[in-house]
This record gives C-alpha cells, sequence and structure tokens, in this order.
C-alpha cells in the first residue's frame, strides 16, 4: 500500500512496539504531526525539547524499552542536544526523529535549517538523514536496532519535509536491519575467561564492582549466583544502584567520589577486582596511579573500547554480561572470605558512630533525614529520580535501592533539569509505581515548566524539592577549595507552594522533621501530582568525600562529632 | 610510534566526517588518511596512520569497531606491511636542471611536466623515501609540494579482515544506503 512518509513514520513506531512518544511541533514536522492522529500513539506535549529527552530516557530508564522523541527543525532540533548527551553518556536507548527542510533547501541556510545530524555526530551512536520516502522505514528500524543492540545509545533520524510529504510503499521486511550486528556482541576469549576464572577461584579479597551494565544485561540473577557462590562483596557505581540489591547482606553500598567510606577502603585493599559493566568513571577511581593498586583486574564490558580505557585490566572479557557469566558460572568454586568480609565490616562499624539513626534530631531538618524518611515510609519501594548535586547523593546514600530500574539518575552527564522531565516519563512507563522527583532548588528551576505537561497529561508524581537556598553541590566544592568565596551560588527560589497553586496542583512546604511523615502521607494520598518543598540546613555539605584528582582513600570526613551522619549504614 | 590502520566501510556521504570526528574526539592524532574504492561495489577502504602507543592504538580500532558503518579494522602489524605514499613536486630548475633530473633517476621518480623554470615529479613510495626526495630536493627550491597519505596493505597472503569481508559479501547491503550523514 503506498503511504506517505508521514504515515510511514508512525506505521513504523507502531510496529516497533512504541505507545507514547514526547514532543514539540512546528513546520518541519507538521506533516508528520498532522498524520499523527490516525495512530493509535499516545504524544506528550511538553515544554520544552529538551525535556522530551528527558521523558523519553526516563521512560527508558523505567521499563527498559526505548524511548521516542519527535522535534521540528532548527531550533526544536537544536533543543535536543542535552537530552540526547545525557543518554549517551548513561547509554540509554532512544530514538529521535526530527524534521528538516525540504531536501532542496538543504545546504541554503533555510528557515530553520539546522545540520542538527553534524551538531549531533558525538553524542548519538548514529544518526541519519532522510530525504526519501523510500529510505524513511529502513532508517527508522535501523535506528531501533542501533539503539538497543549492544551497548544501548540515542539515535537521531532527520527527515526532510519532502520525504514526509513524499509517497512510498512500505517493505517492512525489506527494510530489516543488519548493520547494527556487525561487530557486536564482541566474544571473549577462552583463555581469558580460563584466567577470570583461576584468579576468582584463588582471590583472598575480592571485590565485585557492579555497574549499570548489570541493568543493561539483565545479569542481576548471574551477578548474585556469583557473590553469593564465591562470597564475594559487591560495590555499586551510582547507576548501579538497584541493579543490585542494596539490603543483599554481600551489598556494600556505593563506592567513588561520594561512597561509603568502607567501600572505598575495601577497594583499595582488595586483591582482586571484578568490574561488571562499569566504565572506570574518574568519579569512581579516584587518582588512577593509585586506584587499587594491589587488586588484579578484570573487566567485563560489552564495549571493547572501555576496556583498559583507563584502569590497564589484567583479563579483559568484551562481552554481554549475562552470557559471559554465564560461561563461567559452572566453574566458579565455592568459597568463603569471612576474614575479608569480617574486616570491611570493622571498617563499617567506624562510621556508624556518625549514623544517622543512631544521633538525636536537633530540631533542624537535614537533606539526609529527609531521604531517610522517604526511604522507611515508602519502604524502599518508590521509583526515585534524582537531579544533580548534594541531594542527588544524600538519595545515593540513605535511600537503599533494592529494585532494579528504581533509582533514575543522569550519571555520566550529571545533567540539572533531568529529574522532573524522567519522572514524568518514568511514571507513564510504569504507572503503578510510586514515583518520587528529588530535585535541588536550583535543578527544579530549570524544567519546572514540565509540571504543566504532568498536569494537562494526567500524571502523578511526588515531588521533593530539597530547598538549600545554593546550588549546594557548587557551593560545597566552594566551601572546601575555593576558601568559601560563594559566586553565583546562592539562589533564590519563587514561593514554592504558591508554584504548585499556580499550576494547579497541591503544594507543601516542611522545615521541621517531624512534620515530615504528615506531609510525605498527605502528598502521596493526592491524586495528581504533589510538590513539597523541604527547606533543609543550608550549607550542609555531603561526606565523606573523595576530592577529585585525590586517591580514592583520601577521604574527606565528616567533622565529628557531628549533628548529622555521615552516611546511611546498613539498609535495615 | 605510527600504526596503520586499515578501514572498511560503507561508501555513503558522511562516513569519512564520522571517522575523522572519531579520531579528534579521542584524540588520536591522525599523521595521514586516505580513502577510496575496493575490489567490492559500496565498500570503501580508508587507510590511516596515527601516531600513538600500541595501546592507544587497540582502543581506535575498538572505537572504529563501533561506529555503524566500518564492516572491517584492520591494524597492521609492523614491518610486515607495502605502506605507499604519492609525491607530486614542482622544483625550480634554475640551479641546474640536469641535477634534478639526476636526482629523479636515482630515487625512480618521474618527472610528469616540463616549464621554463621547473618541472613537476611524481614519486611514489615509502614513507620514508618521498621524504628522502624531499630532502635532497629542497635545495634546489621546492615550489609546491603535494602528497597523497599513505596507502596500505600486508604482504603476503589475503589479510583476514579482506577475507571477512568476502565472506559476508552475501550480507544484504545496507539498506539505508546513500542516506547516512
Ligand atoms: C545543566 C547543568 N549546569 C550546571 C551544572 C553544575 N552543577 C552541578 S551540581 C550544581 C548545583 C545544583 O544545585 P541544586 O539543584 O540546588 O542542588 P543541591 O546541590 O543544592 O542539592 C551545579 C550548578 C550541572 N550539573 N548541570
Ligand atoms: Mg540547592
Amino acid at each position: 500500500m503506498d503511504r506517505t512518509g508521514a504515515q510511514i513514520i508512525w506505521e513504523c513506531l507502531l510496529r516497533e512496539g512504541v505507545e507514547t512518544v514526547f514532543g514539540y511541533p512546528g513546520g518541519a514536522i507538521l506533516p508528520t504531526y498532522d498524520a499523527m492522529t490516525e495512530y493509535p500513539i499516545r504524544h506528550v506535549l511538553v515544554r520544552h525539547e529538551q525535556s522530551a529527552v528527558h521523558m523519553a530516557d526516563g521512560f527508558a530508564r523505567a521499563s527498559g524499552r526505548t524511548g521516542v522523541v519527535v522535534a521540528t527543525s532548527g531550533p526544536g532540533a537544536t533543543n535536543l542536544v542535552t537530552g540526547l548527551a545525557t543518554a549517551m553518556l548513561d547509554s540509554i536507548p532512544l530514538v529521535a526523529i526530527t524534521g528538516q527542510v525540504g531536501s532542496g533547501l538543504l545546504g541554503t541556510d533555510a528557515f530553520q535549517e539546522v545540520d542538527i545530524t553534524g551538531i549531533t555526530l558525538p553524542i548519538t551512536k548514529h544518526n541519519y538523514l532522510v530525504t526519501r520516502a523510500q529510505d524513511i522505514a529502513p532508517a527508522i528500524r535501523e535506528a531501533f536496532a542501533v539503539a538497543t543492540s549492544g551497548r544501548p545509545g540515542p539515535v537521531l533520524v532527520d527527515i526532510t519535509k519532502d520525504a514526509q510529504q513524499g509517497r512510498a510503499t512500505l517493505d517492512w521486511e525489506g527494510a530489516a536491519p543488519t548493520r547494527h550486528l556487525r561487530h557486536i556482541p564482541p566474544s571473549p576469549k577462552q583463555v581469558d575467561l580460563d584466567r577470570a576464572l583461576a584468579m576468582i577461584n584463588a582471590a583472598q579479597r575480592p571485590v565485585i564492582l557492579a555497574g549499570h551494565g548489570i541493568q543493561l544485561s539483565g545479569a542481576r540473577a548471574e551477578v548474585l549466583a556469583l557473590a553469593e557462590l564465591a562470597q564475594i562483596p559487591f560495590a555499586e557505581t551510582l547507576l548501579g544502584l538497584g541493579a543490585v540489591p542494596a539490603s543483599h547482606v554481600l551489598s556494600l553500598g556505593m563506592m567513588g567520589m561520594h561512597g561509603e567510606s568502607w567501600v572505598n577502603q575495601a577497594i583499595q585493599e582488595a586483591d582482586l577486582l571484578i568490574a561488571l559493566g562499569m566504565r572506570f568513571d574518574d568519579r569512581v577511581t579516584g587518582r588512577l596511579k593509585e586506584y587499587a593498586p594491589n587488586a588484579l583486574k578484570i573487566h567485563v564490558d560489552i564495549d571493547a573500547s572501555e576496556i583498559n580505557k583507563l584502569v590497564p585490566v589484567d583479563v579483559p572479557l568484551g562481552g554481554d554480561l549475562k552470557q559471559v557469566l554465564q560461561a563461567m558460572l559452572p566453574a566458579v568454586k565455592a568459597a568463603d572470605h569471612t576474614p575479608w568480609l569480617e574486616r570491611i565490616r570493622s571498617w563499617r562499624g567506624d562510621s556508624a558512630v556518625r549514623d544517622i539513626k543512631n544521633l538525636p534530631d536537633d530540631g533542624h531538618l537535614y537533606a539526609a533525614h529527609v531521604m531517610h524518611d522517604l526511604w522507611k515510609i515508602t519502604k524502599g519501594e518508590a521509583v526515585v529520580v534524582t537531579d544533580v548535586g548534594q541531594h542527588q547523593m544524600w538519595e545515593a546514600q540513605y535511600y537503599h535501592h533494592d529494585g532494579e530500574r528504581s533509582l533514575i539518575t543522569s550519571g555520566g552527564a550529571g545533567t540539572m533539569g533531568f529529574a522532573l522531565p524522567a519522572a514524568i516519563g518514568a511514571k507513564l512507563a510504569r504507572p503503578e509505581a510510586e514515583v518520587w522527583v528529588v530535585a535541588g532548588d536550583g535543578g527544579f528551576q530549570m524544567t519546572f515548566a514540565e509540571l504543566m505537561t504532568a498536569v494537562q497529561e494526567g500524571v502523578k508524581v511526588n515531588i521533593a524539592v530539597i530547598n538549600n537556598g545554593y546550588l549546594g553541590m557548587v557551593r560545597q566544592w566552594q566551601a572546601l577549595f575555593y576558601e568559601g568565596r560563594y559566586a553565583a551560588t546562592p539562589i533564590l527560589s519563587p514561593d514554592f507552594v504558591k508554584l504548585a497553586e499556580a499550576f494547579g496542583i497541591h503544594g507543601q512546604r516542611v522545615d521541621k522533621r517531624s512534620d515530615l511523615a504528615v506531609a510525605v502521607a498527605l502528598a502521596r494520598q493526592q491524586p495528581g501530582t504533589a510538590l513539597i518543598e523541604f527547606k533543609v540546613e543550608q550549607e550542609d555539605s555531603v561526606y565523606p568525600m573523595v576530592a577529585a584528582g585525590a586517591a580514592l582513600h583520601d577521604m574527606i570526613r565528616r567533622p565529628s562529632p557531628s549533628p548529622i551522619a555521615e552516611t546511611g549504614s546498613d539498609p535495615v | 610510534m605510527s600504526h596503520v590502520l586499515v578501514i572498511y566501510t560503507d561508501d555513503e556521504p558522511g562516513v569519512l566526517t564520522r571517522v575523522a570526528m572519531l579520531f579528534r574526539r579521542r584524540g588520536f592524532n591522525i599523521h595521514s588518511l586516505t580513502v577510496g574504492p575496493t575490489e567490492r561495489v559500496h565498500v570503501s577502504r580508508m587507510t590511516v596512520v596515527v601516531d600513538t602507543d600500541e595501546a592507544t592504538a587497540r582502543r581506535a580500532v575498538e572505537h572504529l569497531r563501533k561506529l555503524v558503518n566500518v564492516l572491517e579494522v584492520q591494524q597492521l602489524g609492523h614491518g610486515r606491511n607495502v605502506v605507499r605514499d604519492l609525491a607530486l613536486l614542482r622544483v625550480s630548475t634554475r640551479q641546474g636542471r640536469s641535477e634534478v633530473l639526476q636526482l629523479v633517476q636515482v630515487f625512480r621518480a618521474n618527472v610528469v611536466d616540463i616549464a621554463d623554470d621547473s618541472v613537476v615529479i611524481e614519486c611514489t613510495g615509502s614513507l620514508g623515501k618521498i621524504e628522502a626526495l624531499v630532502d635532497s630536493l629542497r635545495p634546489f627550491g621546492i615550489l609546491e609540494l603535494g602528497r597523497t597519505g599513505a596507502v596500505a596493505m600486508a604482504r603476503g597472503e589475503r589479510s583476514e579482515a579482506s577475507n571477512r569481508l568476502a565472506a559476508s559479501a552475501v550480507e544484504a547491503p545496507g539498506s539505508s544506503g546513500a542516506m547516512s550523514v
């Protein structure tokens, strides 16, 4: 059957299983919007295209499905850039479809012509410029295949207006993609698998580094099987939180710049690191020269270019994590590492004296309290979507994630403004889930226009704005490394309760810990989106902290005794 | 240390940009890059010479493999390759045409154009040979110099990469031909 290019776009999306897209119309994409009404696909109208990408990103992170974005040419397309970079750095499968000026006008600086494929080249896995209707289906099919295969990532398909308006026959079978499988998955060499097994079976002080790849590969069961069989404790990266359960006896907690002190110490003293789907980001290694000096290193990653990139490893295992572990598990020997586990536990005890649970409430409200109490009240079962800054780190430290895909946060890019739109996307992907936004007063102000999107779409998310009156994480660096000169970090906020009212949502303000539970209960009861502003201690800092470029064991600890905890200890 | 990479790609607009962008983005230093058609239709072949250490060269290979348009990447071993560069030189003959022509003979180069007080010389050879010719002619006055950059091929049997490529010839050609950027 002969169709317009615009119809082919929607037909392909339908066949790819897409039910929801996030977008914003404009001239160059108008033919596609015009055809949209014929198809049973929900369109979420955002307030800014960057948010459309974050929504699709949150949708993908919450569900494991591919998020889809639609935008127009020129400024519509350039507004996608931060969202695409965010998804690229965190390996999130997205397909973004942009309108482009007519093919005859390409290269003429026509109205709203921007070279979006050129601009997004380094921040997409791949992109396409499609100028003919018959090329649309192959491009979209391949885009989905590329976005989801191997190490996932965003793909952009730029389609000229005349390609949308032109006619072609949809040859679905003929458009089947093949090129995405040219080099993936890599498979590890048997000798390397054998060497890895020998190291695992001989290790005395092993630690598993659990990354986002566990989630992406669906390898939780295999990772836990390895850990339990050989009694290997595991430490999580920020994006690894929730990929493995925090309440597991072998779970140590988060590693890195704001990781638990005992976790970083365990890594530094380990004799074997088994890195599973993580990439030794500078935020988790500290100074590379002094990183885990005594440890042999095994690195499993589906992206072979990540192996030996920053940390030289002893055994490179390029491949899909689940498959690699399945190949190894039968030969892993049961082991007992009681002395090692005991040693780590003793370091953990050292932090317990600073733990929030063991300290009296001094009448102040601390962000850490909010996270801890929120974790308790929601029984750790909420999907929490965080923004970027101090509150993000406190959430990671105090909200213990057991469930898969229960923490959604911008790790690699650290994109402020991510939380609210990503949460709306997450809620649309998993309507049964209780979704919480945890955002700072700074980041929330970047994208709060999306409150109206939530209202228009009838989406309920609960929002905790952690208002400390500062761009807190930057202020913390100024306090620690710039002699307290707070340049451009004090930030004013609107009256968030009135703001909520203006958007027609429920709003509350909390400045005492004793009022927290009631407010949270009330917010949860609301049928629609509800916001709570938490007015917290203004100049608190996140501890422990490994300064940028310092060795991982060289941690700045919270001055003790202190009214509040350094980090949360056991998730009990 | 220079490393020679041979990259087989889809013959599509924009592929060169993708490869060049990758090298720039990852900070790999390109010494030369050449591109041209191959024994197969729709497949281009690039020869890239990079100045870097062995580990970085290997990582470049892994990065290249992630590009959708890359079919095969081969890192040539040291010493067992034919590496050829083509140079065109316009050299002044004011200080003696015969000396210039003599050098051309010694280097087994060719004179491809003669003007009143200059000649255009064509020379093919290893990078070292071309550099030696350039050095020898410099005193006469090199008015213009153009080089292609290296094209390379491993000596001996057909390379594994090329074999794999032939074996995969049945693979449907990139269905989305001629639309990638
Ligand atoms: C888009 C963007 N701009 C700037 C930054 C740099 N930055 C990182 S954290 C931070 C402060 C965040 O302040 P706020 O949202 O109030 O959170 P807090 O740290 O106070 O919890 C800034 C400015 C960033 N990560 N993203
Ligand atoms: Mg703040």
